[in-house]
C-alpha cells in the first residue's frame, strides 16, 4: 500500500506537548513558589478559555460558521454546574467528584441549548446567522438575570422575573437573579482545568480525524457537494454546533466554580468576542494555535500591568496590528523565506 | 424495465417553464449523452435527478423508486452521484480525504467511536484508506493523496470530482461537462478513464457534455435539450446529422 | 393614552436606532463588513459635543456640527488606517480588527474622560409640548429626534439616488470589480460611505443622550449592538430597511418594557428579530441572493 501522509499526528503532538509542558512548568514555579498572587488567580479562568477557544473553533473554523453567543453555552453551563454542585452537596461529599458530575451537567445543559438554539440558526448564512447566534447569546443572558433557584429540605425552587417562593427552614438562595449566584465553594483546581484542557483536546481532535470530522469539513468547504455525497447538511452542521457547546458548558461550570460570586453579566457579548479573538487569532481550524491565544491573550494584560494605565488600550493596539500583520505582505515575505531555508 | 425512468419532467421558476415535458429512459450500463445549447436546461436537469431542484411536475424513478421529493443526500444514498460544471471539491481537504469523505456511508463507525477513537476506528479507517487509494489510483491520483484539493492542476480536480463520486458506489453517475477546459489529450484521457470505470464499477453514466468528439466517441445515445425541451433522441449518428439539432447549435 | 405616550417614546427611541442603524447598513452595503466599531464612534461624537459645550461653552448647534466633524474625520482615519489594508482578506479578520477598534475607541475615551459618568445636558433643551390636556406629553428631544431622522432619510435617498457619488456608492455595493473597471474611485466611494455613517454616529450620540443623559464609555456599545440589529431586521445593505428595522426595534423595546417585563425588554427584542430572520432569512426589506448550482 502507498505510504499515507498523516497530518494528524502533528496536532495531536503539538497540542499535548504544549499542554502538558505548561502544566508542568507552572506546577514548578508553584511548588518553587516562583509564581505572582495574580498570575496564580488566572490559571483556571486560562484552562476555561482554553476550552471556549477550541470548541468555538469547531463551529468558526471546522464547520465555517460564525457564532457571536459561545459565551450564552458557557451561562449555561456555569450556572447549570452551580444548581448541580450546590444540589449535590451532600450526596457526593467528595469535591473532585463533585465538579466532575456538574461539569457533565453543565455540559449536558449546554448541549440541550444547543440544540435547542442551533436548530433554527443553521437554517440561516453567514452574517445572519452571525447575528441571530450574538440575539441567542443575548436571550440567554438576559434569562438568567433573572432566574431564582433556591433550595431546601423540600428540594429545588425555580421561578422567574420575582422571587415567587419561601424557603423552608435552613434554606439557601442558589441563583438569585440579577445579584446572580453567592458563597459558592470553589471547587476548581488549576489540576481540574488542565484534566479538562486534556479531555477537550483528545475528544476533539479525535473527532475531526474519524469520519465525523470529515463530514463537517466537507460540509464547510462546500455544502451542496457535500449533500451530493450523501451528507445530511442539517445533521453535521447541528453535531458540529451541539458538541461545540457541550465544551463550553463544561468550560463555564469550571469557570464558575473559581469564584465565590458568579452574575449572568460575566458571560455577556464581549465575553463572546474575547473568545473569538482567540480563534481567529490562533487560526481558523487550528487547534493549538487557539490554545495558544488563548492562553497568551488571557495572561496579556497581566505582562502589561508595568503601563497599568495604558493596558487596555494597547490590547486594543496589539490586536489590531496582529490582525493587519497576519493579512500583510511582510508575513507572506518572512513566510516565503522560512519556507526557502526548509527546502 | 429501465433503470432510470424520467417521465414527463417539467420545471418552471417563477414564470420561466425551464424545462419542460421531458421523457427519458436509461437502461442499466447505458452511457447516454444529454446535449443541447447553452441554457438549454440540461444542467437544470441534472439539479432534478439530485434533488436540488424539485421539479414543478413529472416523474423521476430509479429502478422503480420514485425520486421526487426527496433531499440530495437522500438521493445519493439511493444510488445517485455527479460532478459539477463548476468544480466543487472540498478544497482545504486532502485528496485522500475527499474521496474517504465520499466513503461515509460505505464504511460506518458510531459517533462514541469518532470520539474515542476506539473499537472499529482503527481497522474501518485503514478500510477505507485502502478503498479509496483503490479509486484514486484508477484515476492516477493515488500519488497524489496527500496534496490539498485546491492545489490539484485543474485536470486532475475534475478527476478527483469523478473519483469522488464513484467512492459513493452509485448505480447512476452522471457528469456535468467533465471535458470542459480541458485540451484534447486530456480529453482523450478522460475519454478512456469513463470506459474503464463504467466497465469496473459497472456503474451507468449519463454526461452532459459541448465536446462533440466526446460524445460521438463514447455516447451510446443521446438526448438533445433546447430552451427546455426534447429536440431530438437516438443514436450520435443519427441525432448529429438531424438538421433541426444543427440548427439549434449553429443558428439559421 | 399611556398606550399613545409609550409609542411616542418607542418612535423616538426607534429613530435614534435608525440613524445609526444607518451607519451600519452602508458600510455593510459598500465594504461588505460589520464595523463592530461604529457604536463607539457614537460615545465618541456625544463626548466631543459634551465638551465642546461644556468646556468650550459653544452653543448645542455647533456642537453638533463638531461633533460630526471630528466623527467624520475618526471614521476616515480608521478606515483608511485599519480596514483599508484588509480589503482582500476574509470577512473574519476585518470584524476582529473592527472589534480592536472597539476596544480602542472605548479605552481611550476611558483614559481621556474617565469612568464617572457625564451628565448630558439635552441640546434641544427640556422642555415639551403637552397635548389633550396633558395627557400627551411630547418633549422636544422627541420631535427633534423624529424630525432629524425624517430629514436624514430625505437627504440619503436622494443622495444616494441622484448624486454621481450616490450611484458610484451603489455600483461599488453591487460589484465592485466591476465598478472600478467602470472608472469608479473604489477607495473615494468607500472612504465617503465611512464619513456619512460616522457624521451620522456623531448626531445619533447627540440625540441619544440628550434623550437618555449618562454618558460613560461603553454608552455606545449596546445602541450599536441594537442597531445593528436593526439593520439586519430591515434587511442589512437597504436604507429604507435601516429606517423600518430602527423604528419597530424601538417601539417593540420601549412596548415591552411598559407591557411585558423591564428586564426582559433585550430578551424580547432579540426573538423578535430570530422569528423575522426565520421567516424572511434576508430581512424585512432585504434581497434574496441564492447560490447557483
Amino acid at each position: 500500500m502507498k505510504k499515507l501522509f498523516s497530518p494528524g499526528r502533528r496536532d495531536y503532538t503539538i497540542s499535548f506537548g504544549i499542554v502538558i509542558l505548561a502544566y508542568l512548568v507552572v506546577q514548578a514555579m508553584i511548588l518553587t513558589g516562583n509564581i505572582t498572587s495574580s498570575f496564580k488567580g488566572q490559571l483556571v479562568p486560562i484552562c476555561a478559555y482554553i476550552v471556549m477557544a477550541v470548541s468555538l473553533n469547531l463551529t468558526v473554523g471546522v464547520l465555517g460558521e460564525l457564532s457571536l453567543g459561545h459565551a450564552g453555552f458557557m451561562s449555561v453551563g456555569a450556572f447549570g454546574g452551580i444548581v448541580a454542585t450546590t444540589a449535590l452537596a451532600d450526596a457526593i461529599p467528595f469535591a473532585p467528584l463533585r465538579l466532575a458530575v456538574a461539569m457533565a451537567f453543565g455540559g449536558l445543559l449546554a448541549g440541550i441549548m444547543g440544540v435547542i438554539v442551533g436548530v433554527p440558526v443553521l437554517r440561516l448564512k453567514g452574517d445572519y446567522l452571525a447575528i441571530v447566534t450574538l440575539a441567542f447569546g443575548q436571550i440567554i443572558m438576559n434569562i438568567v438575570n433573572v432566574l431564582y433557584i433556591g433550595r431546601d429540605a423540600r428540594g429545588l425552587h425555580f421561578s422567574l422575573l420575582e422571587q415567587r417562593f419561601e424557603l423552608g427552614e435552613g434554606g439557601k438562595m442558589i441563583i438569585n437573579g440579577p445579584i446572580g449566584v453567592s458563597g459558592v465553594s470553589k471547587l476548581s483546581t488549576f489540576t481540574a482545568g488542565f484534566l479538562l484542557v486534556l479531555a477537550t483536546l483528545l475528544l476533539i481532535l479525535n473527532l475531526l480525524h474519524s469520519r465525523t470530522g470529515r463530514a463537517v469539513m466537507a460540509v464547510r468547504d462546500n455544502a451542496i457537494a457535500a449533500e451530493s455525497i450523501g451528507i445530511s447538511i442539517t445533521r453535521y452542521k447541528l453535531l458540529a454546533f451541539v458538541v461545540s457547546a457541550v465544551f463550553a458548558g463544561m468550560a463555564g461550570t469550571l469557570y464558575a466554580m473559581n469564584y465565590s460570586t458568579v452574575t449572568a453579566a460575566k458571560f455577556d457579548f464581549n465575553t463572546s468576542i474575547l473568545v473569538l479573538v482567540f480563534v481567529v487569532l490562533g487560526g481558523l481550524g487550528n487547534i493549538w494555535g487557539s490554545i495558544i491565544a488563548a492562553a497568551l491573550l488571557t495572561v496579556l494584560p497581566e505582562l502589561l500591568r508595568a503601563v497599568n494605565d495604558y493596558r487596555m488600550l494597547l490590547y486594543a493596539i496589539l490586536l489590531i496590528a496582529m490582525m493587519l500583520f497576519n493579512n500583510s505582505k511582510l508575513k507572506e515575505r518572512l513566510l516565503a523565506g522560512r519556507h526557502r531555508e526548509v527546502e | 424495465m429501465a433503470m432510470l425512468e424520467v417521465t414527463q419532467l417539467g420545471i418552471s421558476f417563477g414564470g420561466l417553464r425551464a424545462v419542460d415535458a421531458l421523457s427519458m429512459r436509461i437502461e442499466k450500463g447505458g452511457l447516454v449523452g444529454l446535449i443541447g445549447p447553452n441554457g438549454a436546461g440540461k444542467t437544470t436537469v441534472f439539479n432534478m435527478l439530485t434533488g436540488v431542484y424539485r421539479p414543478t411536475d413529472g416523474g423521476i424513478r430509479l429502478d422503480g423508486e420514485n425520486l421526487v421529493g426527496k433531499t440530495p443526500h437522500e438521493i445519493c444514498r439511493l444510488g445517485v452521484a455527479r460532478t459539477f460544471q463548476n468544480i466543487r471539491l472540498f478544497s482545504r481537504m486532502t485528496v485522500l480525504d475527499n474521496v474517504k469523505t465520499a466513503l461515509h456511508h460505505e464504511t460506518t463507525y458510531t459517533l462514541a467511536e469518532s470520539l474515542l477513537h476506539l473499537g472499529g476506528y482503527r481497522k474501518k479507517e485503514r478500510e477505507m484508506d485502502a478503498r479509496a487509494l483503490d479509486i484514486l489510483e484508477v484515476f492516477g491520483l493515488a500519488e497524489k493523496n496527500h496534496y490539498t484539493a485546491a492545489n490539484l492542476p485543474y485536470g486532475q480536480q475534475r478527476k478527483l470530482e469523478i473519483a469522488r463520486a464513484l467512492a459513493t458506489s452509485p448505480k447512476l453517475l452522471l457528469l456535468d461537462e467533465p471535458a470542459a477546459g480541458m485540451n484534447p489529450q486530456e480529453t482523450g484521457e478522460l475519454m478512456e478513464t469513463i470506459e474503464l470505470v463504467r466497465k469496473k464499477y459497472g456503474v451507468t453514466v449519463l454526461l452532459i457534455e459541448h465536446d462533440m468528439k466526446l460524445v460521438a466517441g463514447i455516447c451510446e445515445y443521446l438526448y438533445v435539450l433546447n430552451f427546455g425541451r426534447e429536440l431530438a433522441q437516438g443514436s450520435p449518428a443519427e441525432v448529429l446529422h438531424n438538421p433541426e439539432v444543427v440548427t439549434a447549435y449553429l443558428g439559421e | 393614552m399611556a398606550f399613545l405616550n409609550n409609542l411616542i417614546s418607542g418612535i423616538s427611541l426607534g429613530s435614534v436606532y435608525a440613524i445609526i442603524a444607518l451607519g451600519y447598513t452602508m458600510v455593510y452595503g459598500i465594504a461588505k463588513m460589520l464595523n463592530f466599531a461604529h457604536g463607539d464612534v457614537i460615545m465618541i461624537g456625544a463626548y466631543v459635543s459634551f465638551c465642546a459645550t461644556s468646556y468650550l461653552e459653544l452653543s448645542p448647534l455647533l456642537s453638533i456640527v463638531l461633533a460630526a466633524a471630528v466623527c467624520t474625520a475618526l471614521g476616515v482615519v480608521i478606515e483608511r488606517l485599519a480596514y483599508k489594508p484588509l480589503r482582500e482578506a476574509a470577512s473574519l479578520a476585518v470584524l476582529i480588527t473592527a472589534i480592536g477598534v472597539s476596544y480602542f475607541l472605548q479605552n481611550a475615551a476611558l483614559l481621556l474622560w474617565t469612568a464617572n459618568p457625564k451628565s448630558f445636558s439635552s441640546v434641544v433643551g427640556a422642555g415639551s409640548v403637552s397635548l389633550f390636556e396633558g395627557g400627551l406629553i411630547i418633549s422636544h428631544v422627541t420631535l427633534a429626534t423624529v424630525a432629524a431622522c425624517i430629514i436624514i432619510m430625505i437627504a440619503l435617498t436622494l443622495f444616494t439616488g441622484r448624486t454621481k457619488m450616490g450611484t458610484a456608492m451603489r455600483a461599488v455595493s453591487e460589484d465592485k470589480g466591476a465598478a472600478q473597471l467602470m472608472g469608479i474611485n473604489v477607495n473615494t466611494t468607500i472612504s465617503v460611505t465611512f464619513a456619512i455613517g460616522s457624521a451620522l454616529a456623531a448626531v445619533a450620540g447627540v440625540l441619544l443622550c440628550s434623550a437618555y443623559p449618562l454618558l460613560v464609555p461603553t454608552t455606545g456599545s449596546m445602541p450599536g449592538i441594537k442597531a445593528f440589529t436593526a439593520a439586519v431586521f430591515g434587511g442589512i445593505g437597504s436604507i429604507p430597511g435601516a429606517l423600518l428595522g430602527g423604528l419597530m426595534l424601538g417601539v417593540i423595546e420601549i412596548m415591552s418594557r411598559a407591557y411585558v417585563s423591564m428586564q426582559l425588554s433585550d430578551a424580547i427584542v432579540f426573538a423578535v428579530l430570530i422569528v423575522v430572520l426565520l421567516v424572511k432569512p434576508d430581512g424585512l426589506l432585504g434581497q434574496r441572493r441564492n447560490e447557483k448550482v
